[in-house]
């Protein structure tokens, strides 16, 4: 089922939550809402589930009406971060509820919920734990449950809050790729939320990056990851270091550097600001030609496969950071308080009015 | 094994000595305050013997007494569960304009003397009150007749379940009802299958205590009563008659029934003290 919203507004007394967010998910799609807290991506989420009304704006289901419909009748699986099982119930008993109170009508047997939750709990696999209380269990094994429990419903959507925010590391990461596969598996159009970038960029078919109740940029992870469309994605995804400069016919000034910025050759002397991604900077002995700074190393730390090297650029008080792959800083040998010469490989220049 | 338990349970608290001081003398205030006072109840009630004492509650209006408080009791606590359950359910899952008010309303009737709450009734049903005229010409009594008593009582019961559920239910937070919504489930169901079985000891507790006031209620109820024997009488107003009638023997033995149901009501508050305090640490695990 494919959602559309359109110009959707929200607030919570003076608070904008949502502010006029129009947004497609076509069918079929797993769809990352992405943004630091207070973006609004969770009040949307709760719009599209109907556990929120919207001040403005209307949500459409398969093109149809939907903003009216109550909770109940919008066939919306949700998953929420702190998984809501039903803490006086079973295992067995969570997945199957709600097939237990469907009206008598439209009801499934006994043995037909049998059967399904158990084909939900091998999905899950959690077969053995049937009988377990929610308590009993370890917090991938109830965020799994949940998962099987919204399930069971046969949602025409699947909405996820911070489904894995509560859960530590590893199982997160487990969790996360089991999800990815479970979509390709079952094609369910699916909207999460979350506010870690890895793991926007690592399930999402899209991802819709949200700050300030509004949509910052959507697109597929690459695109999004490659080409920010404001310096807000810029900054969010990933780690950015900023040059303050100017920049004039195409060419972009900061200090003693100078750098090509042809997407700007009609601007006029115009401040701006620099984005260069930690992983985007060469660190050199030598002066490559004018686009070259020269900077002291602060420090240098072991991050896993990286090293992070911290520079002080000379002739001013900013500092800047560089990921450097582990073979290339071994080459290097740097040692602290060394005079380097650092430069950008890929700069994408914002002036102030923050247009492209 | 027990070396190590007692070192380091002496370096978290005081000396034996002291520890021993500080028990003895909380045990003693208990023993003297209340232990001593409930079996000195019993000892009066039994002291013309057995037979006395079930002779005293045969009395015709000690027994219209004990049937007065039990209607009393059957009346107030369902429309006092229905309206607490209404009451905590709207104030811990939704947020509406007024709900602080509402919250210091249902507070009310613990901050004003049960003698004024009774007031407040004769003032509005009273003969000279607001209503008195009217309901007169209409040949309803309600002050100084068993309707007054079963208002007052209401009233002075009325927080004891809310009370008891707001915090239990805001504590549990709204998530698994929601779950349920989306899950197809209707109001309804989501509260018998869902929110019901989470607070069903809360529930309990809060009845408990309400039906344990609602008996023992002597201050409101004096008032709108009217002291009428064998009619507008409850237990502690009979109680206070035959005690000032210096029958004592039959005053304990009345008064031993309201001692009972204390010792009851306090047994049952404990299981569910512990019921919910169980409920509460699953509650804690799952976050």
């Amino acid at each position: 089922m494919s959602i559309a919203i359109e110009s959707v507004s929200k607030n919570f007394g003076q608070f904008a939550a949502l502010n006029d967010v129009t947004l497609k998910v076509p069918s079929g799609e797993l769809v990352a809402l992405l943004g630091p807290s207070g973006s609004g991506k969770t009040t949307l989420l709760r719009i599209i589930a109907g556990l929120e009304t919207p001040d403005r704006g209307s949500i459409l289901f398969n093109g149809e009406e939907a903003t009216k419909r109550d909770v109940r009748e919008r066939q919306v699986g949700f998953v929420f971060q702190h998984y809501a099982l039903f803490r006086h119930m079973t295992v067995f008993d969570n997945i199957a509820f709600g097939l237990t109170v469907k009206p008598k009508k439209s009801r499934l047997g006994k043995g037909e919920i049998r059967d399904k939750v158990n084909t939900l709990l091998k999905l899950i696999q959690l077969e053995n734990l049937f009988d377990r209380y929610p308590a009993q269990l370890s917090g991938g094994q109830r965020q799994r449950v949940a998962l099987a429990r919204a399930l069971a419903v046969e949602p025409q959507v699947l909405l996820l809050d911070e489904p894995f925010g509560a859960l530590d590391a590893k199982v997160r990461l487990e969790l996360r790729r089991w999800l990815r596969r479970l979509h390709d598996e079952i094609h369910v159009t699916s909207v999460f939320v979350t506010h870690d970038q890895e793991e926007a960029l690592e399930v999402a078919d899209r991802i819709v990056v949200m700050n300030n109740g509004q949509i910052e940029q959507q697109g597929t992870p690459s695109e999004v990851y490659d080409r920010p469309a404001t310096p807000f994605v810029f900054d969010f995804l990933g780690n950015v270091n900023l040059f303050q400069g100017r920049v004039h016919e195409g060419t972009m000034k900061m200090g003693g550097m100078e750098l090509a910025s042809p997407e700007h050759a009609a601007s006029n002397d115009l401040p701006a600001i620099g984005y260069v991604r930690s992983h985007d900077i060469e660190i050199e002995r030598f002066a490559f030609d004018a686009s070259s700074i020269e900077a002291e190393v602060r420090y240098i730390l072991s991050v896993g496969p990286l090293v992070r090297v911290d520079l002080a650029l000379l002739g001013g008080e900013e500092s800047i950071e560089v990921d450097l792959p582990r073979d290339v800083a071994d080459k290097l040998s740097l040692q602290v308080g060394e005079k380097v010469f650092a430069r950008p490989r890929k700069m994408r220049v914002f002036t102030h009015d923050y247009q492209i | 094994m027990h070396a190590t338990t007692t070192s380091r349970a002496s370096k978290v608290s005081e000396p034996a000595a002291v520890r021993w001081l500080l028990i003895s003398v909380a045990l003693a205030f208990l023993a003297l305050f209340l232990l001593l006072p409930l079996a000195a109840v019993f000892a009066q009630a039994f002291d013309k013997g057995w037979e006395a004492y079930l002779a005293a509650l045969h009395e015709p209006d000690t027994l219209s007494a004990i049937w007065l408080t039990l209607l009393t009791a059957t009346a107030c606590v369902p429309v006092n569960l229905f309206f607490g359950i209404v009451a905590a359910w709207a104030i811990a899952k939704f947020s509406f304009p007024g709900k602080s008010l509402l919250i210091t309303l249902i507070d009310l009737p613990f901050s004003v003397s049960p003698v004024v709450s009774g007031l407040i009734y004769v003032l509005i049903f009273g003969l000279q009150g607001w209503l008195g005229p009217w309901l007169q010409a209409h040949g309803i009594r309600i002050i100084f007749a068993v309707p007054g008593i079963v208002l007052a009582t209401i009233f002075v019961t009325f927080p004891f379940v809310a009370r008891e559920l707001i915090p239990l239910m805001e504590s549990q937070g709204r998530d698994e009802e929601e779950a349920a919504l989306t899950l197809g489930a209707s109001g309804l169901q989501t509260f018998f299958r869902v929110t019901f079985p989470n607070i069903k000891w809360g529930v309990l507790y809060g009845v408990i205590l309400c039906n344990a006031r609602a008996m023992g209620e002597f201050g409101a109820v004096s008032v709108v009563s009217g002291h009428v024997r064998g009619s507008t009488n409850t237990i502690p107003l009979q109680v206070e008659i035959l005690y000032n009638e210096y029958s004592y023997a039959a005053a304990f033995a009345v008064a031993s029934l309201l001692a009972l149901l204390a010792l009851v009501t306090l047994a049952i508050k404990t299981l569910a003290e512990w019921k919910i305090q169980q409920g509460l640490s699953i509650n804690e695990n799952e976050r």
